[in-house]
């Protein structure tokens, strides 16, 4: 049974990135909301770059949680629409398998793009240059914890007419502590002071979040589909 | 005992026990909160440095605790509602979740107006204050989900997937605010520092407390009779309860 | 005729309320190797809730749904191999083609997915193998969805509305599938509207009226 499952996992996942290349939208436009957002920060605060030093990581990772909310409904609502998703609770291997299969599609197509370009954004908003590597390893080690609770709140308003609101409701007090703990490690970095503490907690929430959100989506998707 | 907790617990059985249970919860609820409060307003002493406002520690202490009480409680409803298939459980979860809001809102707003004599603003980012206003995000979020679906089974379903994840990642929260709140604000803004306490202040903080409780128990009482009237409104002893109201 | 058999599926006192609506109440059935069952009613009696509860896609107010006399929600890994069920959407990506679309399903199955080619030119898709599945029609949608049936070792279907947007040779090629199908040792459930023109005694009936109370 092994082989099966790991055939079903890659399955899934060549399936959903070879929908997302060939519908390009999917990736680009949370990318380019990412960008934009970002963007109009030094235009609504203005152009001192030491303010835009001090506000820069607290923006980059606001923006990636809002890119991220607008690019989560993709993971289930059209497998909703068309019946695959029943179709998938059906197939022989354990829904957990399929989730992650999902889920980690999700993450390569909308949270990968996202940290290659963060760095050009830490351009733009004035990093500290001492700040790069933490931005890029919280990002790395956030963003999956992004798709990984978002799929939760994407799994229990899947079923809905109107998802949309209520899924930032539901998803984005969930992120605060990847937020708290990403930016402060950036801060950390910037005054050059050991920000290891953080990534460690952030590890363990991913770790954490890896184990145990899989089984949650599991079952909201069961409600879902009823 | 057991018979209760069985899968299929009878609802109209809860129903007619919760009924009687009200009278006594009304009872107890205000003897304890006349009691409470009128010591705590009344006789306890006023606070050396911030005068006659700490009696809002009275309000706001109980609210608080009672809103992440609530939420707990919500919690473990929902794993009963998820495990055993409980239906009764789903109904409780939509009877306290709005109980919960309530006083989670009752904490912010004695918090702000307790923050209002003590640092000059209604706000300050506070580790409690935070908390607590995340913790009504997750209140709103469960009754929103709640309201989303027409069907109350699974309205009540999906109600208990967002519980139990916002049960495990509420101390992960309350923890990260907290040491947020030390890293950025340090000694410079005295916390909502909880009054040392004496006999004299803890007793009517007791009563009071459990004044509360009692009151969110009658509360609770009256909302899980209508969740359990409105989710069996097609059963038999349901339409002869509605035929034995219309006569008297 | 195929009453001999064991029992594949049973349902055990399924009671199903929807909307304050009480759908069905205690109905019970079994369903052996052998068996053609068409659940029939009028429009709103819970056929389909039915095949969903079957399939276990929904829960039950009440009762349970045994597979090999075990709860199916105990043995879904087990149950799910042994279960196909093509409901009213057809689960059909319009950003693959045909065959990919098939494949896909195949391979989730952990089925033979060379032959997808050829099974499509079973239900008519021959020369269609290539064309992404946005560009076909909802007809050829629910072809593409029932060619899994060809390839399937699943004893049990679950289906519902099969014939629907399917043309007259179509669904005589279904039925004879059915048949043989049945005579392997599997069953199937399914809804239809239009009249089968399988032989009468090698099918039954369960039959869903509105329920007062």
């Amino acid at each position: 049974m092994q082989t099966s499952y790991s055939s079903a996992f890659f399955t899934i996942l060549k399936r959903d990135l070879t929908i997302a290349l060939r519908h390009r939208d999917d990736i680009i436009n949370p990318l380019l909301f990412f960008i934009i957002v970002v963007s109009l920060f030094p235009l609504g605060i203005g152009p001192v770059s030491n303010t835009l030093m001090k506000i820069a990581p607290g923006v980059i990772w606001v923006a990636a949680l809002l890119a991220t909310l607008l690019s989560l409904e993709r993971l289930f609502k059209n497998d909703h629409a068309d019946g695959s998703l029943e179709q998938l609770l059906l197939s022989p291997c354990p829904t957990f398998i399929l989730v992650l299969a999902k889920i980690l599609a999700h993450w390569l197509i909308t949270g990968l793009p996202l940290i290659i370009i963060a760095p050009l954004l830490g351009v733009l908003l004035n990093l500290h240059q001492d700040s790069y590597t933490a931005l890029m390893l919280t990002l790395l080690l956030g963003t999956p914890v992004l798709s990984l609770l978002g799929a939760i709140g994407v799994a229990l308003t899947v079923g809905l007419k109107k998802g949309g609101m209520l899924l930032s409701l539901l998803v984005l007090p969930l992120y605060i502590p990847v937020l708290i703990f990403a930016t402060s490690a950036i801060d950390a970095a910037s005054m050059n002071l050991p920000y290891n503490g953080q990534l460690a907690i952030i590890a363990a929430i991913f770790f954490g979040s890896l184990t145990l959100a899989p089984f949650a989506v599991g079952s909201a998707l069961k409600v879902s589909t009823n | 005992m057991w018979k209760w907790l069985h899968p299929y617990a009878n609802p109209e059985v809860s129903y007619h026990f919760t009924g009687k249970l009200i009278p006594w919860f009304t009872a107890i609820s205000v003897i304890l909160l006349v009691l409470g409060l009128g010591l705590a307003l009344a006789f306890s002493p006023a606070d050396y440095q911030q005068g006659e406002s700490v009696r809002i520690f009275y309000l706001h202490v109980p609210a608080a605790m009672l809103s992440m009480g609530i939420y707990l409680g919500m919690a473990i409803a929902a794993l009963t509602a998820l495990v055993w298939q409980l239906k009764l459980a789903e109904a409780s979860i939509a009877a306290l979740a709005p109980i919960g809001a309530t006083f989670t809102a009752i904490a912010l707003l004695t918090g702000a107006a307790w923050g209002k004599p003590m640092w000059g603003t209604w706000w300050i980012w506070d580790a409690r204050l935070t908390s607590e206003l995340i913790l009504l995000f997750l209140y709103l979020g469960v009754i929103a989900l709640q309201n989303a679906f027409e069907d109350k089974s699974l309205a009540g379903k999906a109600a208990s997937v967002l519980a139990i994840v916002g049960v495990v990642n509420l101390p992960i929260i309350h923890y990260s605010v907290e040491w947020w709140n030390t890293l950025h604000q340090g000694s410079t803004v005295s916390k909502l520092e909880r009054p040392s306490m004496s006999a004299d202040m803890f007793i009517p903080f007791v009563v009071c407390l459990f004044g509360f409780a009692f009151l969110v128990a009658r509360i609770f009482g009256e909302r899980f009779r209508a969740e359990i009237i409105a989710r069996n409104s097609m059963r038999p002893w349901v339409k002869a309860l509605v035929l034995a109201q219309e006569k008297n | 005729m195929a009453t001999q058999h064991s029992v594949l599926l049973a349902a055990d006192k399924l009671t199903c309320i929807r909307e304050d609506r009480l759908l069905f109440d205690q109905l019970s059935f079994d369903v052996s190797a052998g068996d053609i069952i068409q659940i029939e009613g009028a429009n709103g009696t819970g056929k389909t809730s039915l095949l969903r509860i079957l399939a276990g896609l929904s829960q039950p107010y009440d009762g349970e749904v045994l597979y090999k006399a075990e709860n199916i929600h105990h043995c879904q890994e087990d149950y799910n191999s042994d279960l196909i069920f093509l409901g009213h959407l057809p689960g059909i990506k319009g950003e693959m083609t045909s065959e990919e679309n098939l494949q896909f399903y195949l391979k989730l199955h952990g089925l033979d997915h060379s032959l997808a080619e050829q099974t499509l030119a079973e239900v008519s898709l021959f020369g269609f193998e290539d064309a992404l599945a946005s560009h076909l029609s909802a007809g050829q949608h629910r072809r593409i969805a029932l060619a899994r049936l060809w390839q399937s070792n699943s004893k049990i279907w679950i289906l519902d509305e099969p014939f629907t947007a399917i043309d007259k040779a179509g669904v005589e090629k279904l039925e004879q599938l059915f048949l043989r199908h049945a005579k392997n040792g599997g069953a199937v459930i399914l809804t239809t509207h239009q009249d089968l023109s399988i032989h009468s005694n090698d099918f039954k009936k369960i039959i869903l009226e509105h329920q007062f109370i």
